[in-house]
């Protein structure tokens, strides 16, 4: 969020302002009170177009921050829900530009964006006069020196007089992105205020997972937790690898790429079968154990809208067996809250035992089906029985 | 023939003596792969018994190539030591590089790759299940039962769909297999490997396997127009999920129109790719083709 952005971009040197993040109408007043003079009143919510959706609102005095601050928490952008506002000294700028650092996959290094025309419309400038927007390719082992943001304003061609205050900036955003193990930094508008100050008015900063585990164990703190889906939040209480979707069928298998498979053929069946769809995203990787599995079916179970769930499981490391345990030994330690039927498709490594072990143990509320399509098809007819 | 693995591949394995690193150490043995030592610097000179095997363990890779004649090494490290593991092997110059570790912080791949440009090496990953030519070696985790040698090249980012396609057509079986990984970068792609099965001489007919998230699949596909003569059939994963989620693979995001499932099977097609729906399905395609050569 723009609050948690320019937190990351005063911790660097980004010149910003940072204004007071508050939760309640009250707050705001206070807040605006004390920054005295006009403010903006900002949604906090991980969503572009805060602006158009009536996010963001200036306010003249600080009855008007309450009063924009109260219509402005508790509504919807892009279907989240705002919870909290930032309130900022307004300073109007004088010119917008944009700026950005990210992930160039094609060309598998860092790429920079800049442009001097436009910040907030930089899509419609894109379209219009793409020779504006400037993409400038960056060595991943050099980096940006001070030769190479010296070269990046000048291909932008910022103002002459900005010249010096530009160049400090776009390193200093490279000190976050490098740093900050970033996969995105983007200024958006990067304004020029009155006296040819240079800010950072708004900001976003995508965070790569992979590093903060073991480089930034405090970017755990940018997680807001009530916004996450409360299946979800427990999933990742868990430490499972799971999405909530819009759908009937629970659907737990192992590795990323089959569970996205297993999606695609799960609503494909429920075609033929009054529409349903896949409830949701779990991969359980390439432990199935019992523990794991019995994890994965409580989040799913606890889903409402799950009418059935389709266990889809490859044995590639993982032997069948121990993921055919693992399903009778969830059932076990769920009991009576395992309420809903499954349709378990395995293959692979060791797989008439796995089947024997299913077919042994008789559950109830277990079908056992040979091939991953007719799998599909079952979990999809339960779903919609 | 296969591609970049070989019964004569000699392959040396860094982080050997950890958890992963042994247990498929003695997995790729028993996929009669020519394991030579291993790599781990604080126990150098001691031996490690794997599947009956009493493998060396050296200091540095340079060593262990050395010593060994080793071609390719598997790494086994974790995340934070995987780009310093990576960069002593590519100042090796070994001439394969497999790095099988998931969770690599994206930009010290990015400054791999850069490193890598000029150098000898190919890599392979990270965050793959790694190559395997069946009946020759294996040099990852890929389960060595489930298909045999064959004439279909495959080439899949995701390894679970490795396996589920190799088990699909085991009825024919591979040349090689080969998993690129999810990751937003990786080594070696599936332009990579097309170009490399387009001039296998044994490889008849090429599987390529992606997901959503990037435009690799939509690059891959004007290579196929412009270079690839053999048949080629592929699968998208990803049709239904939703925008802007990541599914898993931190590769695996879509935003915006670009990179759906739906925008790759469109660009294959127009390359005269036929495309599945379904895993099944598109093995189902494999084998009219195989039919008809």
């Amino acid at each position: 969020m723009e609050y948690q952005a320019k937190e990351l971009f005063a911790k660097h040197g980004v010149t910003t302002t940072l204004g007071v993040v508050v939760e309640t109408a009250e707050a705001a007043k206070a807040a605006a009170e004390k920054l005295g003079g006009v403010t903006v009143i900002k949604a906090q919510v991980k969503a572009g177009g805060r602006g158009k959706a009536g996010g963001v609102k200036i306010a003249k005095t600080a009855d008007e921050a309450y009063e924009y601050a109260d219509a402005i928490i508790g509504m919807e952008i892009k279907g989240l829900r705002v919870n909290r506002v930032l309130v900022t000294p307004a300073t109007p700028p004088v010119e917008e530009y944009y700026f950005s650092f990210l992930l160039d996959r094609a060309n598998r290094s860092h790429l920079c964006i800049a442009s001097v025309e436009g910040g907030v419309e930089i899509e419609e400038v894109a379209k219009t006069n793409p020779e504006a927007v400037r993409q400038i390719p960056i060595n991943a082992l050099e980096g940006v020196t001070a030769e190479k943001a010296a070269e990046i304003v000048d291909d932008a061609k910022f103002p002459a007089e900005l010249r010096d205050q530009a160049i400090e900036m776009v390193q200093a955003l490279w000190k976050v992105y490098v740093e900050e193990d970033a996969t995105l930094v983007e200024v958006n508008p990067l304004a020029r205020l009155e006296g040819d100050k240079l800010e950072a008015l708004d900001g976003k900063v995508s965070l790569d997972e992979n590093a903060s585990e073991f480089r930034h164990p405090h970017h755990a703190d940018f997680e807001i937790r009530e916004e996450a889906d409360p299946l979800e939040a427990k999933a990742k209480d868990k430490g499972l690898n799971y999405v909530k979707l819009d759908g009937q069928v629970g659907i737990i298998g192992n590795g990323a790429g089959l569970v996205m498979s297993t999606l695609d053929v799960v609503a494909y069946a429920g075609e033929a079968h009054g529409g349903v769809k896949p409830a949701n995203f779990l991969d359980i990787g390439g432990g199935a154990n019992a523990k794991v599995m019995a994890d994965g079916l409580d989040v799913i179970l606890h889903d409402p809208q799950v009418k059935s769930v389709f266990v889809n499981v490859f044995g590639g490391i993982t032997a069948c067996d121990e993921v055919a345990n693992g399903i009778v030994g969830a059932l076990e330690i769920l009991g009576d809250e395992a309420s809903k039927p499954l349709v378990v498709r395995l293959d692979g490594n060791n797989v008439e035992e796995g089947r024997r072990i299913l077919n042994e143990a008789k559950h109830p509320l277990v079908t056992l089906v040979d091939t991953m399509d007719g799998a599909a098809d079952k979990a999809a007819e339960l779903a919609n029985a | 023939m296969t591609i970049y693995l070989n019964k004569d591949s000699k392959i040396i394995v860094q982080g050997i003596t950890g958890g992963m690193g042994s247990k498929h150490t003695d997995l790729m043995l028993q996929a009669d792969a020519n394991i030579v030592g291993g790599v781990n610097a604080r126990k150098a000179g001691t031996t490690i018994e794997l599947n009956g095997k009493e493998l060396p363990v050296f200091g540095t890779v340079e060593e262990a190539m050395k010593e060994t004649d080793a071609n390719v090494s598997v790494a086994f490290v974790p995340p934070a030591f995987t780009k310093d593991a990576c960069i002593e092997a590519i100042d090796a110059e070994i001439p394969l590089l497999v790095v099988i570790t998931e969770g690599v912080p994206v930009q010290d791949t990015a400054e791999l790759f850069a490193y890598l440009d000029g150098k000898k090496t190919r890599m392979i990953g990270p965050n793959c299940p790694g190559i395997i030519s069946p009946g020759e070696s294996l040099a990852g985790i890929t389960p060595h039962t489930i298909a045999g040698k064959g004439p279909i090249g495959l080439v899949s980012k995701s390894g679970t769909l490795t396996y589920q396609m190799m088990y699909e057509l085991r009825d024919y079986g591979f040349t090689t297999a080969i998993g690129i990984g999810g990751d937003p970068i990786i080594g070696t792609t599936h332009i990579d490997a097309l170009e490399a099965f387009e001039n296998d001489p044994e490889t008849k007919a090429i599987v390529m396997i992606g997901e959503i998230g990037g435009d690799a699949e939509e690059r891959a596909a004007a290579y196929i127009a412009e270079h690839v003569t053999k048949p080629v059939v592929g699968y998208v994963a990803g049709f239904t999920a939703p925008e802007g989620k990541t599914m898993g693979h931190a590769g695996a995001i879509v935003s915006g129109s670009s990179g759906t499932a739906q925008a790759k099977k469109e660009a294959l097609e127009a390359a005269g790719v036929k495309v599945g729906k379904t895993p099944s399905e598109t093995a189902d395609l494999m084998r009219e083709i195989m039919k008809s050569l």
